[in-house]
């Protein structure tokens, strides 16, 4: 009897409200459904472009409009033929601008790569003055807006050309060409080795190479024997990084060039000029997965020092 | 009488603060004499400049003022790579991209030792360790005890003059961290090598250690053998830091050689103890320091039972107490009792202090229990107990 009235008293009835527990269920079904609803939209203005674009660089037809049946004369058309002009109205074929491409981005990616990773190491191991400083300045590339970048480059080599010229008007003038393609290039691909070089130093435990010099290493040793292979991922990763936006760069390309220089990315806005054609798709195509393929490379390299990074 | 191996004669460290005026003093004007074949252990809160000292003699950070020596020899302008010197990392720092025995290796690669004697050389050190098998593994497939052993071996393949260890069980669950605790202090018999390590662990430097130099804010408080630290504490710090003490506040009364008598606040009879300085003066206010374990307790009425079962009247029994000279006795009453499995601690009212007293729980636990409340008799001999400056 005693029991009972303790628990009487401690324990009252819970009471459930079961039209409001419905609308609550309710209103929390409606809410999952909303955010499917969410990523199914954002994901479909994402990729569906992309998926178009592929569908019909496989399309038998001129039109772009309308499906005719499935061909790969577009991309064998690639490698065939002359495709595309330059602003000059010179015509540059397709091969030849991949070639530019991959030697132009071939050549900023090495000097950013070089460049990138020994700043890193300097603005990761030593104080100095003005390092904060230096460190924002260095994610400018990043930030500012490319066309604000492309047009301040040309300007920038603009006067120097000028100045050059002037000093010596008996030699032929110097001009615009790779070498400003790649300098341009160059420039924004150090920020993005930078960021990527840097983020596996920072991982990295400072106490490793206390370690090696503790059992007799010289800093030259430490550095090729511990440092360097351990950073090694990270600067793959970064460069394979640059690469690729070095392959997909217009803007600074576009600004930069010398008269008829022609890279992939300029024959291709040359070639839209008159509409989209079967073979831009094809080309673009062609590019987007290849830039994947670096880029996923990049990603797995950086995952995979992320791990190695711990002893 | 071993030679000095590593002698550091006034060293400061001193590094830039946050703010550009302030200067941190890591650490204040140190002497020690560490001798040859010794296990020596800095033992210190975390913050006391241990760490610092530990990197001074390895070489990665430079005095600010004082001088180094190994061997006699002055260490200022050596740098690591040429110091007779290993380190034993906290966190292990093995080369994850080597394996085990490249990582054993890679000291004996940079002093230009032949490939093959390298390569035995390594094997026989991971044998000495007990990790044989696990030479071809990766670092990050070992667990923290064996990554710690390949740590241990990659440095004393080298056979330094001094192996320098640096918090080496922090990262090790108890269990384990025992059981190295014995085993690195057997090794160090075997090789001979003088061992420095640090550590905030008292129990580890007691365990391990010849030696012991307990530390706080950059100084050296007090330098001896585990038995002189604990028993003879020279400071309010390293008797607080090292064991369990309770500190009763007083005025020293008068003194005579190694021992003063002190008037606590609020009970009568004056207290003899020895003096942990001889310069403290008659008159000065000082702290007494008691370990609970060095106290003991008998009622004040009934019998006082011994550990083999027999008992003795408690009349009788302070009678014959206070015949030694040594022997401090003073009434109290139980506050609290507390059973902790091998003993029971005590709260004893003692005047107006609270002494806390831990008795060992031998034979069966009514042989030796007091009830809150019981009045008591509190004694302890002269010897045990330390006055201390404030």
């Amino acid at each position: 009897m005693a029991q009972q009235t303790l628990s009487q008293s401690l324990a009252p009835e819970i009471e459930i409200d079961v039209a409001k527990l419905r609308r609550d269920l309710l209103m929390r079904q409606v809410g999952k459904v909303g955010y499917l609803l969410n990523a199914l939209v954002a994901y479909f203005f994402l990729w569906a472009p992309i998926f178009v674009l592929v569908v019909f660089s496989f399309n038998d037809s001129r039109s772009v409009a309308q499906w005719q049946g499935f061909t790969l004369r577009w991309y064998s058309g690639i490698f065939a033929n002359v495709a595309g002009t330059g602003t000059s109205g010179s015509t540059t074929s397709i091969l030849d601008a991949l070639s530019n491409s991959l030697i132009i981005g071939g050549v900023a990616t090495i000097v950013a790569t070089i460049l990138g990773t020994a700043l890193s190491l300097a603005l990761v191991r030593y104080r100095f003055p003005g390092k904060r400083v230096l460190d924002s300045l260095l994610y400018m590339p990043v930030i500012i807006p490319e066309i604000a970048q492309a047009i301040s480059l040309a300007l920038f080599f603009k006067i120097i050309f000028d100045a050059i010229n002037l000093a010596r008007p008996d030699q032929p003038p110097v001009t615009y060409g790779y070498g400003t393609i790649i300098i341009g290039h160059v420039v924004f691909n150090v920020a993005y080795v930078v960021i990527v070089v840097r983020a596996r130093l920072a991982d990295m435990n400072p106490r490793l190479e206390e370690a090696a010099r503790d059992l007799g290493a010289s800093e030259w040793q430490t550095f090729w024997r511990v440092t360097f292979p351990l950073m090694l991922p990270g600067i793959i990763a970064g460069a394979l990084l640059a690469f690729t936006l070095s392959l997909d760069d217009y803007i600074v390309t576009a600004m930069n060039r010398g008269i008829g220089d022609a890279t992939l990315t300029v024959v291709v806005f040359g070639m839209m000029r008159r509409g989209v054609s079967p073979e831009v798709n094809a080309i673009s195509t062609l590019m987007i997965i290849f830039s994947i393929l670096l880029i996923g490379i990049s990603l797995l390299l950086q995952g995979r020092s992320a791990v190695t990074g711990r002893g | 009488m071993p030679e000095v191996e590593v002698d550091l004669r006034h060293i400061t460290k001193e590094f830039p603060g946050q703010r550009r005026d302030v200067i941190f003093r890591a650490v204040d004007d140190v002497s020690l004499e560490i001798l040859d074949g010794e296990f020596f252990a800095l033992l210190g809160p975390s913050g006391c400049g241990k760490t610092t000292m530990l990197r001074m003699i390895a070489g990665f950070e430079l005095p600010t003022s004082g001088e180094i020596l190994l061997r006699g020899k002055a260490m200022q302008e050596v740098p690591p790579f040429h110091r007779p010197v290993n380190t034993v990392f906290q966190d292990y720092a093995l080369f994850p991209h080597m394996t085990v025995l490249q990582n054993v290796m890679f000291g004996l690669e940079m002093e230009g030792v032949k490939k093959a004697e390298a390569t035995r050389r390594a094997h026989e050190a991971l044998e000495m360790v007990r990790l044989p098998q696990m030479a071809d593994r990766k670092p990050r497939q070992l667990s923290g005890g064996q990554q710690q052993r390949v740590a241990l071996a990659r440095a004393l393949v080298k056979r330094p003059h001094v192996l320098l260890l640096d918090e080496p069980l922090g990262a090790l669950d108890l269990k384990l961290r025992k059981e190295m605790q014995l085993e690195l202090a057997d090794m160090q018999h075997e090789l001979g090598i003088t061992f420095i390590f640090v550590t905030h662990d008292q129990e580890e430097a007691l365990t391990m250690a010849d030696r012991i130099a307990v530390m706080n804010g950059g100084k050296v408080l007090q330098v001896g053998t585990p038995e002189e630290i604990y028993d003879a504490p020279n400071s309010r710090f390293v008797a607080d830091f090292i064991g369990e003490t309770v500190f009763l506040p007083g005025r020293l009364d008068s003194k005579e050689g190694e021992f003063g008598w002190v008037r606590l606040d609020g009970v009568e009879t004056k207290i003899k103890a020895s003096l942990a300085a001889t310069d403290i003066a008659a008159d000065q206010n000082v702290t007494v320091a008691v370990r609970p374990e060095k106290i003991n307790l008998f009622p004040i009425k009934g019998k006082v039972r011994y550990a083999d079962g027999s008992s003795d009247e408690a009349a009788e029994y302070k009678t014959a107490l206070l015949r030694d000279p040594d022997i401090n006795l003073i009434e109290g009453v139980i506050k609290s009792s507390n059973y902790i499995g091998t003993d029971t601690r005590y709260t004893v009212a003692v005047g107006t202090h609270d002494i806390v007293v831990r008795i060992q729980n031998f034979g069966l636990r009514s042989d030796t229990h007091f009830e809150p409340g019981q009045h008591v008799n509190v004694f302890w001999d002269a010897e045990t107990v330390r006055i201390l400056t404030q």
